[in-house]
């Protein structure tokens, strides 16, 4: 065994050898989420709490040798229900934790070893109460591979990473392999890049091997802009070290020799947790000079982004290095062939990248165990909408919609949150590039290829569910608002095509559409999505593609009846005067602005609808609640 | 004097990051730090520090939304309009502010220039959705009262901070 | 891959060095519609116009897709011809709708696009958020309302001409393609050029108009109406009437101008002829004295702007020459009253140009005298054409008439200035003489000409070597300064026209695309040469006489007076200073420039040093102290401004004795 090797042991048996001398571990989420509830208020009341409790404690991870430690984690994905605190070895999982419950809880587990019931989390089908993590069905029913350590480890802390036998594979990858049989490998793992694509990393890396070039990089495209996905984020704040551990790796792979990691303007938490990742890593000698003794070296690079969605795509995000305004430029020539400054260069998403380290521990078979045979593995999904349980989650390639929905979500919920039983009415995958499923995909096995041909894609791996009170049309329009908003303006079909597209979805959203329209839409739409520069332009048309060719009922109750089924679009919902709760208190008349009411005082009024602009301020306006939809 | 100490630290933030065009974003992003917005005055010393053309330095500050070539509030409110947020109504959110602050047609901060209104995407705070970030704070499952009185708390404080000022 | 075939709607073509589909479908004479392809442009694939179906790949964008063998293209397709016209339906849908009022109107791509497409009915709704155009430019309009992004423009001034005065600004739907801070482009560091505005394929930056301020002199019975004519304008304004680029139409303008209702027509020529006399003697006298050699040339104002803006420490190797258009100016404005009995004021004098920047010169605050300008009007080689249309001349009938005398004359060394290399080959054809005293009969220095960008020249004159650069674009100047100044070059000589391949290209000329023009007209001016009786402008009859007679010595006194000038260093951007501190109403300016240079020379403290002196003495309400960025003196930093004085090499100490000197030195 080399010396490398051997410091690295060092470090994690040091680091195990700390923590089982502690008697407890108290884990406080530190996901951006669980933050937002006040976990930090929670950690710092453990911290004093064990610290006044005389129980001999010291919070200092490096002190750790006689009693306790409380750590900071990455998100756990259940933000939901946060913050959530889990204490170790019991495995006992608490949910809703105020700094107000921490004396309790010091008092009562860790002292006592007993429960505290109240803050464990019931099932709210079966009333089941949960001790552990491990009994609740949002967990229970997920495969967490690359989120396994998420919210296990402290993420500042490097030690910790090593002693999970973290940065092995980037020591075996300079000191065993060669670049080539680190693309043979996978290659042979079938690992598909999880940023949108689905492109076989082996066969990215393997190209950019080739080339050669004195100069290559390597990045990481943690870019992340999908409005609602945050499975990234999750990753860079939880587990930092396992995506520069796959970079490490991936640079080998090339024989690059610096990297950058590009990360979204909005996670300030994740930019600092890699900060201090990669700082640990220059200091444990795993990034830097002559790495592991070889003559070879890797220096990583922050960059922050500055508010630009279409900077995840991958040419605007070498141009936004570089200096310039993050737009797209024609492929080829390919960023492995031509990137950064000219060079070689590969990028990955966030996820691709940490799951490379653990395809090198298992290797290709053992990890072409889990999910499909073209899709291999495992992917994360921001799961939202009208669902129970809403999160962070991991599944196999191949989970159905049913298993994701019924399952881990915990079904269907009202718009009030309430839970329904036949509430489902589709999902929306792939955030503003993919498109919609219905209750004929419910049993579709999830993957890269079988989505495409229903017209959706991963894309980053939001997942919208929405439930029977939702207006496929307006889903479409929201979509569309994004990223007509985010086009970077260069090529005209993307930037002129958006613009009229969201034009045409208003008309039929508010009343002024003709089933011409609907025919130019679908000619523009199909036009943009050909023609367009980039896979933003490219793919910014499935939503409304993918919502007409499965909803096209609804467009058509918009157009030719002018009518929202699901009452959802203002502009086409008649406005009435109740007659029996109307007062004749003339208020409204007096407010509205368009001159559409009308009625003596002391009488039920009236509304015309051909005047009437739908503001809506009338029915603010009555007192009595008077005014509603027909 | 405080211009000045401005002044030299863009020297400073341009000289850390080795007068490279390349790093411009950067510079942008500790500028905006040091000013809270980017003067044009200071840009066109950027550019020709960096020795590139003023009008690139231009196009590269509007390009990005996260970069503002206006003063903004003392406050900056962003609220999410991420899917998951707008599912929640956080337009509604948006709109109870711009009521709140008494916002007319087309502005985005308040007259004392206490306030910025904006919307972002995700926070990656879907979990509590809707949310907003007030300058780095996030705030999850909001509801319009429980903006009115974050906005509240705000005002007062500053009132608070004021009244100190004045009497020391 | 040379000599491999690839189908192209079915005929076989085969690859030659072709980069991309598009120059292949060109060359299978295919004209495939595109905006942002140029091939002297990078490759930008915004405008979406030249997509292809290729078989097994689908619809690519010719412009970016390298050709393969055996490919199989098709390039009008149904699918490809319903989003060409979605595309031009779209940017239709965003554009000012005032077409028939347009300058480009009938040259104007999108137009024509429409038109060839077949385009009867815009399906979208227009959505242009209507800006106002700029007009600020002496040289270029620029109208956004009429701009479809594709970015040629942007390109040309930043990889072409190394300026970069125009950006694209904003994102998305908002996108707009504007000078830094939005702010007009003559308070920018536009050095007017055009070539923007040459390579704009519609309305959006087109050349600046002075018709109507020309038709109103023609009109006004009280004028002299007087015109000058450069020489590209020969070779290329018949394009404008259905003539092939190059034809020489001399004799056709003249009688043109005529009968518009022009006084007297002379021939820019001839003032070149004399740029030639004075530049060279100028130049045999740098080189004997090993005084500031290289020596530039300076009939370009684009260049000379650029020289001014970005390497003022090169300001003083510029020929002192006056362009010819501004000696043709003050000569005719001197000479013509008193010839023609007019008054002084009276006298319009028009210079039809193929040049924007021309228009720009002649408004410079030099080349006036007693609030006269030498120069009235410019018209470009467009405008005119214009002119002549409105008039309803039929050009290529008109019989030739020959220009008056005595500044009709000229030589073919005069002739060749329209061309890149044409002023080194007239300087080179006196020079040879004068050096050696001899008569050659010889006159060609073809070692000069050529299409290159930068080209050099080794001579031999008199048993002297001497080294020329030929340069046009002023990227390509750049690039040749910066290998002077780090001494990987040397050269006696240097002659840069801002436009590649010289004034033949300039942005006046007739809208082109094909680059063949260029290389026609530059032809046209060679065979005008060769076709005129005399070759040398020490030749020039008349330029003789007009020393004897009225300018004396060549390099004289009066020469000086009427045909020199000098330069000094100009702001990139105006009103970008900083203030540090402001005093009260009738305060004293004090600037600091921080330009990099200066800054390395030490601003900072000596900004510091002055603060603290203002301070101690308590002016601070006398003052208003300013950063200002760069005054391009940058050689001598650093510098400082105080009051109207300009202060170079300052110290701390000379700082505080010029602020005394301004009367600030109370307790
Ligand atoms: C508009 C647009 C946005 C994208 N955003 C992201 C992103 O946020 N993160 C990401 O990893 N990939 C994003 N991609 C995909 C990248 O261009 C690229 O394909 C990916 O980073 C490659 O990594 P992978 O092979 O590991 O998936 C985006 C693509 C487009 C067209
Ligand atoms: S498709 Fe849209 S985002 Fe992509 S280059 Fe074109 S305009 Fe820009
Ligand atoms: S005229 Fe020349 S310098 Fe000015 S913007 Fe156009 S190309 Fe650039
Ligand atoms: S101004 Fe003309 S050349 Fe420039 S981007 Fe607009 S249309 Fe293109
Ligand atoms: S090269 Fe000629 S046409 Fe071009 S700017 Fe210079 S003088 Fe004008
Ligand atoms: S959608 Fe608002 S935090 Fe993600
Ligand atoms: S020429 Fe290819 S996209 Fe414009």
């Amino acid at each position: 065994m080399n010396l490398m090797l051997t410091g690295l042991n060092k470090i994690g048996n040091d680091f195990i050898v700390r923590s089982n001398a502690a008697a407890h571990r108290i884990l406080v989420c530190a996901g951006t989420g669980c933050l937002v509830n006040g976990s930090l208020k929670v950690y710092e009341a453990f911290v004093k709490a064990i610290r006044d409790s005389g129980l001999n404690a010291i919070v200092e991870l490096k002190k750790e040798e006689e009693g306790i430690f409380v750590s900071r984690t990455g998100c756990q994905g259940f933000c939901q229900i946060g913050p959530l605190v889990t204490i170790l070895p019991e495995g006992i999982f608490y949910t809703g934790v105020k700094p107000l419950d921490v004396g309790e809880i010091v008092e009562k587990t860790i002292r006592n070893g007993d429960v505290v019931e109240r803050l464990l989390y019931v099932e709210p089908d079966s009333q089941a109460v949960c001790r552990t993590k491990e009994e609740i069905p949002f967990y229970r029913r997920q495969h967490r591979f690359v989120l396994a350590n998420c919210g296990t480890i402290d993420p500042e802390d490097i030690n910790e990473y090593i002693a999970a036998g973290g940065y092995k594979e980037a020591v075996r990858a300079y000191l065993e392999m060669t670049p080539e049989e680190i693309c043979e490998l996978i290659f042979a793992s079938g690992l598909r890049g999880r940023g949108g694509g689905g492109f076989p990393a082996g066969r990215k890396w393997d190209i950019a091997r080739r080339e050669v070039n004195e100069k290559k990089y390597v990045i990481c495209n943690g870019d992340e802009g999908d409005p609602g996905a945050f499975m990234d984020m999750g990753i860079m704040e939880g587990n930092p070290h396992s995506v520069i551990e796959g970079m490490i790796v991936a640079a080998r792979a090339i024989e690059a020799d610096e990297g950058y990691i590009y990360v979204r303007a909005e996670y300030p938490l994740a930019v600092k947790r890699l900060r201090k990742a990669i700082d640990d890593a220059y200091r444990v000698g795993l990034l830097g000079k002559n790495l592991f003794g070889s003559n070879h070296s890797f220096n990583l690079n922050i960059m922050e982004g500055a508010g630009a969605f279409v900077c995840g795509e991958e040419t605007a995000l070498i141009a936004s290095i570089e200096g310039k305004r993050g737009m797209p430029s024609p492929k080829p020539p390919f960023p492995s062939v031509s990137g950064l400054w000219g060079k070689p260069t590969i990028i990955n998403n966030v996820e691709t990248l940490s799951q490379v380290p653990l395809v090198l521990k298992v290797g290709p078979d053992g990890y072409r165990k889990v999910g499909t045979k073209d899709s291999p593995g495992t992917k994360t999904f921001a799961l939202t909408g009208h669902v129970a349980n809403s999160g962070l989650i991991e599944m196999p390639f191949g989970a159905t919609l049913r298993e994701i929905i019924y399952g881990v979500a915990g079904g269907m919920t009202s718009d009030t949150g309430k839970a329904v039983n036949d509430g489902f009415k589709a999902v929306q995958i792939g955030g503003p590039s993919g498109g919609c499923l219905t209750r004929d995909h419910l049993d579709l096995p999830i993957d890269f290829d079988s989505l495409k041909t229903v017209g959706a894609m991963v894309g980053s791996g939001g997942l919208v569910v929405m439930n029977k009170n939702t207006c496929m049309v307006s889903v479409a329009r929201f979509f569309m608002q994004f990223t007509q908003h985010e086009s970077c303006g260069k090529c005209v079909l993307c930037r002129e095509g958006t613009k009229q597209m969201l034009s045409l979805l208003d008309d039929i959203i508010e009343g002024r559409a003709t089933m011409e329209t609907l025919d130019l839409l679908k000619d523009l739409a199909g036009a943009v999505q050909k023609g367009s520069l980039c896979g933003l332009g490219k793919t910014a048309p499935n939503p409304v593609l993918s919502t007409m060719k499965h909803f096209r009922d609804e467009y058509i109750a918009h157009v030719s009846d002018k009518r929202c089924p699901t009452g959802k679009c203002k502009a086409l919902v008649k406005l009435i005067v109740d007659e029996e709760l109307c007062k004749g208190c003339t208020l409204c008349a007096a407010k509205c602005p368009a001159g559409a009411i009308s009625g003596e005082k002391g009488k039920p009024h009236r509304i015309d609808d051909k005047t009437c602009r739908k503001c809506y301020i009338c029915v603010e306006a009555c007192k009595f609640k008077a005014i509603k939809g027909e | 004097m405080e211009t000045i100490r401005k002044f030299e630290r863009v020297f400073e933030i341009i000289d850390q990051n080795q007068r490279s065009a390349a790093r411009l974003i950067p510079i942008l992003q500790a500028v905006q730090a040091e000013y809270r917005y980017l003067p044009e005055e200071i840009l066109a010393f950027v550019a020709t520090s960096l020795g590139i053309s003023p009008a690139s330095v231009f196009g590269v500050a509007t390009f990005y939304s996260l970069f503002t070539l206006k003063p903004k509030g003392k406050y900056l409110i962003r609220v999410c309009n991420g899917t998951a947020c707008h599912v929640k109504g956080s337009m509604g959110l948006y709109g109870a502010i711009v009521k709140k602050l008494e916002l007319k047609d087309g502005e985005d901060s308040t007259s004392d220039m206490l306030f910025t209104v904006e919307t972002v995407n995700c926070l990656g705070a879907c979990g509590l959705s809707p949310a907003m970030v007030v300058n780095d704070e996030v705030y999850g499952q909001l509801t319009p009262q429980r903006v009115s009185d974050i906005i509240d708390e705000i005002v007062l404080r500053e009132a608070h901070n004021e009244s100190d000022a004045h009497g020391a | 891959m040379n000599g491999a075939l690839v189908f192209i709607d079915n005929k076989e073509i085969p690859i030659e060095n072709e980069q991309n589909l598009l120059e292949l479908i060109r060359k299978a004479r295919i004209d495939l519609p595109t905006f942002c392809y140029h091939s002297e442009l990078s490759i930008y694939g915004a405008c979406r116009l030249c997509m292809v179906h290729v078989e097994g790949m689908g619809l690519v964008p010719a412009c970016s897709t390298p050709p393969a063998p055996e490919m199989k293209v098709s390039t009008n397709t149904g699918e490809i011809r319903k989003m060409r016209k979605i595309i031009v339906e779209l940017l239709l849908a965003n554009h000012s709708q005032n077409c028939p009022t347009c300058q480009k109107s009938t040259t104007c791509q999108l137009q024509a696009l429409a038109k060839r497409l077949g385009i009867t009915k815009v399906r979208f709704k227009n959505q242009l958020k209507e800006m106002p155009a700029d007009e600020s430019s002496p040289s270029i309009v620029r109208d956004p309302n009429k701009c479809v992004l594709c970015g040629d423009c942007v390109r040309i001034c930043s990889e072409v001409q190394s300026v970069g005065a125009i950006d694209f600004a904003y994102r998305g739907a908002q996108t707009v393609v504007i000078p830094s801070f939005g702010k007009a482009l003559d308070q920018v560091e536009c050095v007017n050029c055009g070539q923007c505005a040459r390579i704009c394929p519609t309305g959006a930056l087109t050349p600046k108009s002075e018709v109507d301020e020309v038709w109103k002199a023609i009109h006004d019975p009280s004028k002299v109406v007087v015109a000058q004519v450069a020489p590209a304008v020969r070779v290329a304004i018949g394009e404008m009437f259905g003539l092939p680029p190059g034809t020489t139409t001399a004799g056709q303008i003249a009688a043109a101008l005529k009968a518009i209702g022009f006084d007297k027509i002379y021939d820019t020529s001839f003032t070149a002829d004399l740029t030639v006399l004075e530049e060279s003697n100028e130049f045999i006298k740098r080189v004997t004295a090993g005084d500031r050699i290289p020596q530039f040339t300076s009939c370009c104002p684009a260049w000379v702007k650029f020289v001014e803006q970005y390497y003022p420490e090169f300001l003083n190797h510029l020929s002192s020459c006056r362009s010819p258009q501004q000696m043709f100016g003050a000569l005719a404005k001197e000479m013509l009253a008193s010839e023609l009995k007019v008054n002084r004021e009276d006298i319009v004098v028009v210079s039809i140009m193929p040049c924007t920047a021309k228009k720009f010169e002649a408004k410079r605050p030099e080349f006036e005298s007693d609030g006269v300008r030498d120069v009235d009007q410019v018209l470009t080689t467009q405008e005119l054409g214009r002119m002549i249309e409105e008039a309803g001349l039929h050009f290529k009938e008109l019989g030739p008439e020959s220009f008056h005398m005595p500044f009709g004359f000229k030589t073919g060394a005069g002739v060749i200035f329209g061309n890149s290399g044409g002023v080194s080959e007239a300087v080179l054809r006196y020079v040879s003489e004068k050096l050696t005293g001899q008569k050659h009969d010889a006159y060609e220095f073809t070692s000069v000409r050529g299409e290159e960008g930068i080209r050099e020249a080794k001579l031999s004159v008199a048993g002297k070597e001497f080294t020329l650069a030929v340069v046009s674009g002023l990227g390509n100047a750049r690039k040749v300064l910066e290998n002077i100044q780090s001494g990987k070059v040397h050269y006696d000589l240097v002659e840069v026209m801002a436009c590649p391949g010289g004034c033949i290209g300039g942005a006046g000329q007739p809208v082109f695309s094909d680059p063949l023009v260029k290389r026609q007209r530059t032809k046209g001016l060679y065979e005008s040469d060769r076709m005129l009786e005399l070759h040398k402008s020490q030749d020039n009859p008349y330029i003789t006489e007009l020393y004897d007679t009225f300018l004396g010595d060549v390099g004289g006194h009066k020469a000086h007076e009427l045909l020199h000038t000098s330069y000094s260093s100009r702001k990139r951007i105006l009103d970008e200073d900083l203030d540090i501190s402001s005093g009260a109403e009738k305060s004293i300016d004090i600037s600091v420039c921080f330009g990099t240079s200066c800054f390395l020379k030490g601003s900072q403290k000596l900004l510091r040093d002055i603060l603290e002196h203002i301070n101690v003495k308590g002016l601070d309400d006398r003052v208003n102290v300013r950063a200002s960025f760069c005054f391009e003196k940058c050689d001598k930093g650093p510098t400082i401004k105080i009051g109207s004085r300009i202060i170079e090499g300052c110290t701390t100490e000379k700082a505080i004795e010029a602020i005394k000197r301004e009367g600030l030195n109370l307790p």
